[in-house]
């Protein structure tokens, strides 16, 4: 199809039956399509490098930008011998840490960029090492390198300012990183973030595996999205090898996907009750998410439903769907009064209010996505933008929110609740009476695909690239915590330290999904 | 007003705690030479401090729902806790990854003695589908001692409580206090 963004003309090769267009272009002229990107209100998504020298050409840089036509993902090939790209984040600041990502795993250099510091690299691996790379030693060190990270925060000088350093390991049950506060009494003038404690390769895990071996570690990238990421996983696969799964498998697949976005938006609204010293509100949540889990157990064999969602369709049917819509009506009746507990708690709106605030300009500036970036006024759920079947039948109601504080994002997660606990009741009473798999054909040939879901926290994408032996070659996992995770610096900024918590857990990010 | 759908929503719910298990010894790889009396005062009271050194997630959603009202852990005396100085248990999850490894060693070294490890998971029992690498250490056994190993992708509330009553050896109902 031929195209134009902005003035530049495209030929865009589309993706069989999705939203997804492909599109190849010189280095030189990513600049000049992002900001066309931009000036039609479109995001960049994700960036991704990949090592294509045993296909014959260089490097491979990666994008997937949101616009008016779909999901784009651009290619531009970059020398092997001086893998170079002109810098993006002044165009995309999300695209900061992706692009340090991609030097440290693969080489790949932004030319021009501000900030040239490592990102996913601590200790692990040298500065002249990129385990990505086709040719990087397969065999692991015996032992971790006893080399200094030696990573150069940004000071904050002043009267009275001090820092405060919080990680990697946590005060409570969460994942690790490190936070750099520094502040001024308790007044926050900056948040620093240092991620990367959680990688454990698994992008490099991905190369050699059977397909099928591939969803069972897509769905483990963060287990809290198991069923996004397995479904935009299969979703790559079956374009990129052209084979379409049968309808109610696709349907089962939203089913469990909603599934999902419930358990996780009643575990944070009991979280977040918590964190405003409700402990009600904590227990009364837990109780609905731990009913739903083991309803999940019941159903699908497994509280989260892991290992459901496989290439080709899914492995479990639905058996008791009567218990799930009984479930689905009480649950409806409990969070609706338990909205009203926390729409009249005085002290909970006090905590909630204004506290955290991301506005909706520097949000659009940031690229805040997904559940954050609606609460935000980031209207983007690629379920209602550019909805793959079911959704395509489903008129999803979109949640969003102008005022970018902690209360928004509570407010974004009730009316996810219950617009999921619909989309759950519409998906039983309208399944498809058709085989739950369809056979995987054998690749003829190098095959590339890209998978796209809007989980639970925002837009999950998977890409995929099987070779010649028909095991994968290279898998690129991305999770909107990667650009969600600088709004949290911002939402933070002329908060005291005490709210940290309350607003970290608002946004909940994802530490594996971004360290791989 | 606030207040009276609270009491009232409480009052409806009623009380959904249900009893514990009993210790699962099946879990326990290593059995430290202590004194019985020790156990039976770790039998009272046992505080937890939850390291994750890698994980993908999935072994916290279950930890979390194990401290929620089903399973009331602080009635059985059992309580998290924020720093690994008043901690008798580090439960630790996730394979070791290279980034964390020297985190985890000093949790460990900062956790006085008498202490015990469980690995929750089985990338903290095998390494799992993330095995070693470049980034990975595999086993929590490939840093630090483990005296209980808890399978499970991720292991459920009730095989998380199992193993860490193995772990210090309480073998007792849970009272309906």
């Amino acid at each position: 199809m031929d195209t134009h963004i902005g003035d530049i003309e495209l030929t865009l090769t589309p993706q069989g039956g999705s939203a997804v267009w492909r599109f190849g272009l010189a280095p030189e002229r990513l600049p000049a399509f992002a900001r066309a990107i931009q000036e039609e209100g479109g995001q960049l998504l994700a960036l991704w490098g990949s090592d294509d020298r045993h296909l014959g050409r260089g490097f491979g840089l990666h994008m997937v930008f949101l616009s008016s036509q779909g999901l784009v993902w651009t290619q531009a090939d970059l020398p092997a011998a001086a893998p170079e790209y002109p810098d993006l984040a002044a165009i995309f600041p999300q695209a900061e840490r992706m692009q340090r990502a991609a030097y440290d795993l693969l080489g790949l250099r932004a030319s021009g960029a501000v900030d040239g510091r490592k990102w996913l690299r601590h200790t692990a691996w040298g500065e002249d090492e990129y385990p990505l790379r086709k040719d990087a030693p397969s065999q692991p060190p015996p032992a971790s390198p006893t080399q200094a990270d030696a990573y150069p925060f940004i000071r904050v000088a002043g009267d009275g300012v001090h820092e405060i350093p919080v990680g990697p390991i946590h005060a409570g049950v969460i994942e690790p990183g490190h936070f750099r506060f520094s502040v001024v009494g308790d007044k926050v003038l900056r948040l620093e973030e240092r991620l990367g404690y959680t990688h454990k390769g698994i992008e490099k895990r991905f190369e050699g595996m059977d397909l099928s071996l591939g969803a069972r570690l897509a769905g483990r990238v963060s287990g809290d999205s198991h069923s996004a990421y397995t479904w935009a996983y299969c979703m790559a696969v079956e374009a990129a090898l052209g084979f379409t799964v049968p309808e109610r498998a696709l349907w089962l697949r939203a089913l469990l996907l909603e599934m999902e976005r419930v358990a996780n938006h009643l575990g944070d609204l009991g979280y977040l009750g918590n964190d405003v010293a409700l402990s009600f509100g904590f227990a009364q949540f837990w109780r609905l998410k731990e009913d739903w889990l083991r309803l999940a157990q019941r159903l699908f064999g497994h509280r989260y439903a892991f290992d459901c969602i496989v290439p080709g369709g899914v492995t479990t049917d639905l058996g008791e769907a009567d218990a799930l819509l009984d479930l689905v009506r009480r649950l409806r009746t409990e969070v609706a009064e338990l909205k009203a507990v926390y729409d009249e708690h005085a002290g909970v709106q006090d905590r909630f209010a204004h506290t955290g605030r991301v506005d909706p300009a520097m949000a659009a500036r940031l690229g805040v996505i997904g559940l954050a970036g609606r609460a935000s006024a980031q209207a983007w759920d690629l379920r209602v933008q550019f909805p793959h079947p079911p959704y395509d039948r489903l008129e999803v109601n979109m949640a969003t929110d102008r005022r970018g504080d902690v209360l928004a994002r509570v407010e974004v997660r009730f009316a996810e609740v219950f617009e999921s606990l619909r989309l759950i009741e519409a998906i039983v009473q309208r399944l498809p009476a058709d085989p739950l798999q369809a056979e995987v054909p054998h690749a003829d040939g190098v095959r590339e695909g890209l998978g796209y879901v809007e989980g639970w926290r925002g837009p999950v994408l998977v890409a995929v690239r099987i070779g010649m032996d028909g095991r994968l070659d290279r898998v690129h996992p991305h999770d909107p915590s990667w650009q969600n995770w600088p709004a949290l610096e911002v939402g933070i900024l002329g908060n005291i330290v005490p709210d940290f918590p309350l607003i970290n857990k608002s946004f909940n990010l994802s530490y594996s999904g971004h360290d791989l | 007003m606030a207040t009276h759908l609270i009491l009232r929503k409480i009052l409806k719910t009623g009380r959904v705690t249900e009893p514990a298990p009993p210790a699962n010894a099946a879990y326990r790889v290593r059995l430290q030479a202590l004194q019985a009396e020790l156990y039976e005062v770790f039998g009272r009271a046992l505080t937890i401090r939850h390291v994750d050194a890698g994980s993908c997630n999935g072994c916290e959603l279950e930890i979390h729902a194990l401290n929620g009202p089903h399973y009331n852990l602080e009635g059985l005396g059992i309580k998290f806790a924020a720093s690994p100085r008043h901690a008798d248990v580090l439960l630790v999850t996730g394979p070791v990854s290279r980034h964390l490894e020297t985190a985890l060693k000093r949790t460990y070294e900062a956790t006085p003695e008498p202490k015990w490890v469980v690995a929750m998971g089985d990338c903290a029992c095998t390494g799992g589908i993330f095995g070693e690498s470049y980034a990975s250490r595999g086993r929590v056994a490939n840093v630090i001692p483990v005296d209980v190993e808890i399978p499970g992708c991720p292991p459920d509330p009730v095989r998380l409580l199992e193993g860490i009553l193995a772990a210090v050896k309480i073998d007792r109902s849970h009272g309906a206090s």
